[in-house]
């Protein structure tokens, strides 16, 4: 089961996943599944194991929001995970103590995660969006000396 | 399963995340740090309610829902009834035994922004406090409502410039005082009520985690810097709440059963609050001369509260 959609028109019944059903006709309530199936505690399960439902936000996506996005240094990162503590969008992919990189369908690009970083130099920054990966790596400044 | 310990942030990163990406609070929004915080710092199952508010409608979207845990919602004011009517259930269906794990711990959660606690929701809460249920209520205080274009409410502070509190000519913004929220639901005689604030993360987890095991109505009120109200740049998030946690804006502190008070964080330099004020968008009208006069009132006011939390963590009452 999908989901369960209760209208004053066609009563209590079974929502299929491609259906669209206007806001309007929703008038009573509406009940939505994260999951496909059911799971026991979602806390014991890894995000990429759980089976997300289409009306699982997961499985929508954000990434036009942006117009700037931070990308990811591996060389310079100390995993400190100030960045997956404080990410509002949980864009932050962090497995086993390690940071493995962002999530761009869900990262709306606030820039919180490079303020908060605390490397030098920092192992996050923001580039305009239609910037390639590679080619901000390739300019990444330099280790700044410390001002006396 | 025991509710994790939480050591250090690389051992808290492990968690399963039960709050999903895709939502649409404003980039940057504090809302959602200390909702995926709380759902971090348990691994129990968890019932949570969400009174009418920003967090409401950026993460139940039709046809999307950003909850991976049990969620509901009804109406502005009601999270703390809805979530209390689950827990009279959870009780009464354990004692007649028809539960069909009875063994696995539940926690009963609602959260509420500043508008559903302070004014639209109040005696909801007030009534679940006093009904003394097992649930943790939860403020999101971003000190207006910011989710119907910013209106004040009776948690915007002193000459905050607001869309119904404006400051132009004649007026400074709001002319009047924050209610003393934490104060309230400590006279309620809760066992645990606490301010909490995200950008100090280990003390809040800490906070969240003693509210969801003590036993009894517990009541948090967290800080939540909101971009588009407050006015600053989205990726100040973090910056603005040091500065509002560091001048004593929002000290941070519990009352346990009412009667004792607990300092939880203090800052090594405490900021002058003209800092705190200058950072945001909606103070930015106090500067001139003829409003001086407020930011000095302000800083009057949080001098004389520092002063008496000290007061009473000193005598420990």
């Amino acid at each position: 089961m999908k989901g369960v959609l209760a209208t004053e028109k066609r009563g209590i019944r079974e929502l299929g996943a491609e259906e669209m059903v206007g806001w309007d006709e929703v008038t009573q309530g509406v009940v939505l599944h994260s999951f496909d199936t059911e799971v026991e505690n979602v806390a014991h399960i890894r995000p990429e194991e759980r089976p997300y439902s289409d009306f699982n936000s997961y499985t929508a996506t954000v990434a036009s929001w942006r117009v700037i996005k931070p990308v990811y240094n591996r060389d310079v990162c100390i995993d400190c995970q100030n960045c997956w503590v404080w990410c509002p969008d949980t864009s932050i992919i962090s497995r086993d103590k390690q940071m493995l990189g962002i999530d761009y369908d869900h990262c709306k690009g606030c820039g919180v995660c490079v303020e908060v970083c605390p490397t030098n130099p920092k192992s996050l920054l923001m580039f305009a969006e239609a910037e390639d990966n590679e080619e901000a790596l390739a300019k990444w400044p330099e280790k700044k000396k410390k001002e006396k | 399963m025991a509710i994790t310990s939480i050591k250090n942030l690389k051992e808290f990163s492990t968690t399963n995340e039960r709050f999903e990406g895709a939502h649409l609070l404003c980039p940057g929004c504090a809302h959602s740090m200390i909702v995926r915080e709380l759902l971090n710092c348990t691994d129990d199952n968890l019932v949570l309610a969400t009174n009418t508010g920003c967090l409401e409608v950026s993460t139940a979207v039709y046809p999307y829902t950003s909850w991976d845990t049990s969620w509901i919602h009804i109406g502005f004011e009601n999270a703390a009834s809805a979530v209390t009517g689950a827990e009279a259930m959870y009780k009464a269906r354990k004692r007649k035994g028809t539960l069909k794990d009875p063994d696995a711990p539940v926690k009963f959660v609602a959260f509420g922004g500043d508008g559903s606690t302070f004014d639209i929701g109040f005696q909801w809460i007030s009534g679940a406090v006093e009904r003394g249920h097992d649930f943790t209520y939860i403020c999101l205080d971003n000190e207006n409502y910011a989710n119907t274009g910013g209106q004040r409410s009776s948690a915007t502070p002193i000459g905050a410039h607001t869309s119904t509190a404006q400051a132009g000519r004649v007026s400074y913004g709001k002319k009047q005082k924050k209610k003393d929220i934490v104060g309230i639901f400590a006279a309620h005689g809760a066992p645990y009520v606490a301010q909490l604030s995200p950008n100090k993360w280990k003390i809040m987890a800490k906070g969240f985690q003693k509210a969801l095991e003590t036993e009894g109505p517990c009541f948090i009120n967290t800080v939540s810097a909101c971009t588009t109200e407050w006015k600053f740049d989205p990726k100040d998030t973090i910056h603005v709440t040091d500065l509002a946690t560091d001048s004593l804006m929002f000290p941070i502190y519990e009352i346990i059963n009412g009667t004792k008070l607990n300092i939880l964080y203090r800052p090594k330099n405490i900021i002058p609050v003209e800092e705190y004020l200058a950072a945001q968008g909606r103070y930015k009208h106090l500067f001139k001369p003829e409003n001086r006069h407020v930011i000095e009132q302000i800083q009057k006011e949080i001098d004389e509260k520092w002063e008496y939390l000290q007061r009473r963590e000193e005598a420990s009452v």
